[in-house]
């Protein structure tokens, strides 16, 4: 039996472009797993609206990293064609939707960081990643706003509310340090001026939260150890069964199109 | 045909393919087209997301090459670019106002980053009135949020300023 699988030889570019690209993907396939079961419509909307532009943000990112990668490949052979083991997204995005305050923690936790994150890099010397990032930050500039407002209105609500709110936050908080985290090939990257220190994000990221969790009557839980490991590719158990239902088709029927 | 003849008519063709989302609109008016040019007879048109994951791209595509066949104008290549980013500063004012006649409220001011929070003051595209409240931040498609006015008790789509 033949494999479809591929294996990419990971330059620190490419590296650099798939850890976005595999973020914006899962993150955007957790969302879109809410479509038709959103707590009201409008919600549901938003909650499909925003899966949307993490897709499209993936795409444009994949699309590049396929260009790096240089032996033709499609946007569609990343996303459809690596084993868990190949991804290199956070585990904070693939952690399961729980109730709608463990989603709007989530997001929060991941729009504080991208949406600094993306306008950082619109200044990227390279100029295809600073195009992506004019687009992106626009719209985790909304998704931080959404998910920022709903966390406040379920931490600052009803006693139900601010105690889901709380318990989803105490549970996410310690996955929220891998999104700062970086290695010494990223770390040349950002030297060259290529890409943004993920660390140097930080100060932003806790006045986004600082700000919000003061909004919404919630504590930052004290705890300084974090969960890691996505970036090299050791994941939680949830990746596989994302991509179990992500890749079936093209695994099943490799190259069919519609 | 000079190259520079048949950039201007394929321009102009192109100019009337309308948003499949927003009929009212041509790509034209939102600023999605952004170049038509020639060279040696070759035809590129070059088009713009509004956002990264607007689904209508592809079809946009697709009308701009039959808009062209109908003008008599042979297969060009149509290009996507990212950069610079679309922004609503490049909608026309007969987009504008198009868009008002159809129910949806025009951008409003200059894009430019807002505070996290704050809210924006936008009037009804049916009444006029300034009272409205905002319901989401998105609507029915990822250019629009949905807001409502306290006026004429109307629901109505936002086109967000970005």
């Amino acid at each position: 039996m033949t494999t479809t699988s591929i294996t990419l030889a990971e330059t620190p570019l490419l590296a650099l472009v798939l850890r976005r690209a595999d973020d914006a993907l899962i993150l955007g396939h957790r969302l879109s797993e809410w479509c038709g079961h959103g707590p009201m419509l409008e919600e549901d909307i938003a909650l499909a609206n925003i899966a949307l532009d993490c897709v499209g943000q993936a795409r444009s990112l994949y699309d590049y990293a396929a260009t790096l990668d240089g032996r033709g490949l499609s946007e569609d052979d990343l996303a459809y064609r690596r084993d868990v083991g190949q991804y290199r997204n956070c585990l904070l995005v693939e952690q399961p939707n729980g109730d709608f305050a463990a989603t709007i923690v989530r997001q929060v936790l991941a729009s504080a960081f991208l949406d600094p994150y993306w306008r950082a890099t619109t200044a990227s010397a390279d100029p295809t990643l600073a195009a992506i990032a004019a687009k992106a930050e626009k719209e985790t500039a909304y998704h931080l706003r959404h998910s920022a407002e709903w966390l406040i209105r379920l931490g600052d609500g009803t006693a139900e509310s601010h105690e889901r709110a709380q318990a989803a936050l105490d549970d996410l908080w310690p996955y929220s340090g891998e999104l700062m985290e970086s290695d010494e090939a990223e770390a040349e990257l950002v030297r060259a001026g290529i890409a943004v220190d993920p660390a140097a994000i930080r100060p932003a990221f806790d006045a986004t939260l600082a700000m919000v969790l003061r909004e919404a009557t919630l504590t930052a839980p004290a705890v300084t150890w974090r969960q890691s490991g996505g970036r090299t590719g050791r994941h939680s158990e949830h990746l596989g069964f994302i991509l179990a239902d992500l890749q079936y088709l093209q695994r099943a029927h490799p190259g069919a199109t519609w | 045909m000079t190259d520079e003849a048949l950039a201007q008519a394929a321009r102009a063709a192109a100019a009337e393919v309308c948003d499949p989302e927003i009929p009212v609109l041509t790509i034209a008016d939102l600023g999605v087209l952004r170049d038509v040019t020639v060279r040696d007879g070759a035809v590129e048109v070059t088009i713009t997301p509004t956002y990264s994951g607007c689904p209508a791209m592809d079809v946009i595509g697709v009308e701009v090459q039959t808009a062209l066949a109908k003008a008599g104008i042979g297969p060009a290549r149509v290009r996507l670019v990212l950069s610079p980013a679309w922004t609503t500063d490049w909608m026309t004012d007969e987009g504008k106002a198009k868009l008002r006649a159809y129910g949806i409220a025009p951008p409003q001011g200059r894009a430019s980053r807002r505070a996290l929070f704050g809210e924006e003051s936008v009037a009804c595209p049916h009444c006029g009135s300034a009272s409205t409240e905002k319901i989401s931040e998105f609507g029915s498609t990822a250019c629009k949020a949905l807001w409502r006015c306290r006026a004429c008790r109307e629901p109505f789509d936002y086109f967000k300023c970005i």
